[in-house]
């Protein structure tokens, strides 16, 4: 933490950038925090409770924060995969952000104000198992951990996709209904993600209506499926969408199924280097194509 | 707008039957369906063609607008890989569909609701045999009453 600080504090004083995005402690535990100032750079952590991504606030549509001026970004293993997707994609360019990756040994599903729990397979972040980005490879800086351990795996959501996998079409049709009948169209999943990079969102064009705007059944099946879709080859499995859903849609189980099929379909994985071009933007000759008639 | 909607075509009999939306590429299924045409190749009247430029031209947006306004079934072809006038439209559709086709399934539509088809300029027998086929299998699986319904009520949720 101490060395976060001391290097935040050198960035921000040398004047390399304006802005040091990282993690702060708020009122309800850890939260975003902006440093401008490097006298207020001891004000920066980073534990078991970070499980935002932050690189959110890179996304070239968040103009309030771009007006702070050039940022450095902490991010963990799994978020730098999310600034790769960005660079990747030309939303950004490497020289405009100074990455700080830190070592991680998993985040909690639900961090609350404690900051030293111990991560159990059961209150691990369900996203942390398997994880092969403890140690990220895009950086600036790395800040090692002084006790770097594999996360424990928290098996509720695969168990979860299992299930869904096993139902039938009508089942899952309901099952989807019942849990998309909460939307209420706020599209918080669509501002937390930082792949959501869209001048202009197709849910909020008027001519054509493609998707109503208010909460109907019909506009919420049709406004999720658009969503989920275009982060195919996108998402990294972050979940800020299941994370900003103020009525608690598992939205993590649509992208991580999504996830899943490119995975493999495409033999394409959310990786932290931008020179692995974009899944949906090529073709291989040999696709897959058993289900075309 | 719930208005807008219409349900399944009726026949004479006054029994339903399917009303299936086909989205085709101009230069390949759409010249396919006109050669099965010219060539009063008998097929069922439950298609209604809609000519794109391209099949990387399918928005699913279009098919879930399909269903939307009332369609029970879904088509969509173009050319064989490798033909597509554009060289390599196609390719990229392709794979979009098939993540398309997976969401779909995940997310409860019956996968053979829609259909995936490449048919060639000088296929009209594919085209007689996939819409014979295709209305065949959505007659099978009945009115998407689920799609219909969730579109019919339309009130806002909560």
């Amino acid at each position: 933490m101490k060395e976060l600080q001391d290097l935040a504090r050198k960035l921000l004083s040398e004047g390399t950038v304006k802005v040091v995005i990282g993690y702060e402690e708020g009122p309800r535990g850890a939260r975003a925090a902006f440093i401008t100032d490097p006298e207020k750079a001891d004000k920066l952590i980073f534990d078991t409770r970070c499980v935002q991504n932050l690189a959110s606030y890179l996304n070239p549509r968040r103009k309030q924060i771009a007006l702070l001026g050039k940022p450095a970004i902490v991010v963990k293993g799994c978020d730098a995969r999310s600034v790769a997707g960005l660079l990747r994609e030309n939303q950004i360019t490497r020289d405009s952000v100074v990455i700080i990756a830190m070592q991680c040994s998993g985040v909690l599903e639900n961090p609350g104000i404690e900051s030293d729990v111990e991560l159990t397979s059961e209150n691990v972040s369900v996203r942390c198992g398997g994880c092969d980005v403890c140690e990220p490879k895009l950086f600036d800086h790395y800040i090692k951990s002084a006790h770097p351990t594999v996360p424990p795996v928290n098996p509720k959501r695969a168990e979860q996709l299992a299930a869904l996998e096993k139902m039938t079409p009508a089942e899952r049709w309901d099952f989807w209904s019942k849990e998309l009948s909460r939307c209420i169209r706020c599209h918080a999943c669509r501002e937390a993600c930082p792949m959501c990079f869209c001048v202009q969102c197709t849910a909020d064009k008027g001519t054509p209506l493609w998707i109503d705007s208010s909460s109907t059944p019909r506009a919420n099946r049709a406004w999720q499926t658009m969503r989920v879709l275009h982060q195919a080859g996108r998402c990294v499995d972050c979940m800020e969408c299941e994370r900003a859903c103020p009525e608690h849609i598992p939205l993590g189980l649509l992208t991580r199924y999504v996830a899943n099929s490119v995975e493999k379909r495409f033999d394409y994985k959310a990786v932290d280097d931008p020179s692995v071009v974009a899944p949906m933007s090529v073709y291989r000759p040999d696709d897959d194509e058993e289900f075309i008639r | 707008m719930s208005d807008d909607v219409e349900r399944g075509t009726s026949t004479a009999t006054g029994a339903w039957s399917p009303k299936i939306v086909a989205f085709v590429c101009n230069w390949c299924t759409y010249t396919g369906a006109d050669l099965a045409g010219t060539s009063r190749l008998k097929m069922d009247p439950n298609v209604r063609v809609i000519r794109l430029t391209c099949s990387s031209r399918v928005n699913p947006l279009f098919i879930i607008k399909a269903f939307e306004r009332g369609a029970d079934g879904v088509v969509v072809s173009g050319c064989h890989t490798g033909d597509c006038h554009y060289s390599t439209g196609n390719f990229y559709a392709r794979r979009r569909f098939a993540i398309l086709h997976d969401l779909l399934g995940f997310m409860g539509v019956e996968p053979n609701r829609v259909t995936f088809s490449w048919v060639s300029a000088s296929e009209g027998n594919k085209w007689q045999e996939l819409v014979n086929e295709t209305t065949e299998r959505i007659k099978a699986l009945g009115p998407f009453r689920e799609f219909q319904d969730m579109t019919q009520k339309g009130e806002a949720c909560q």
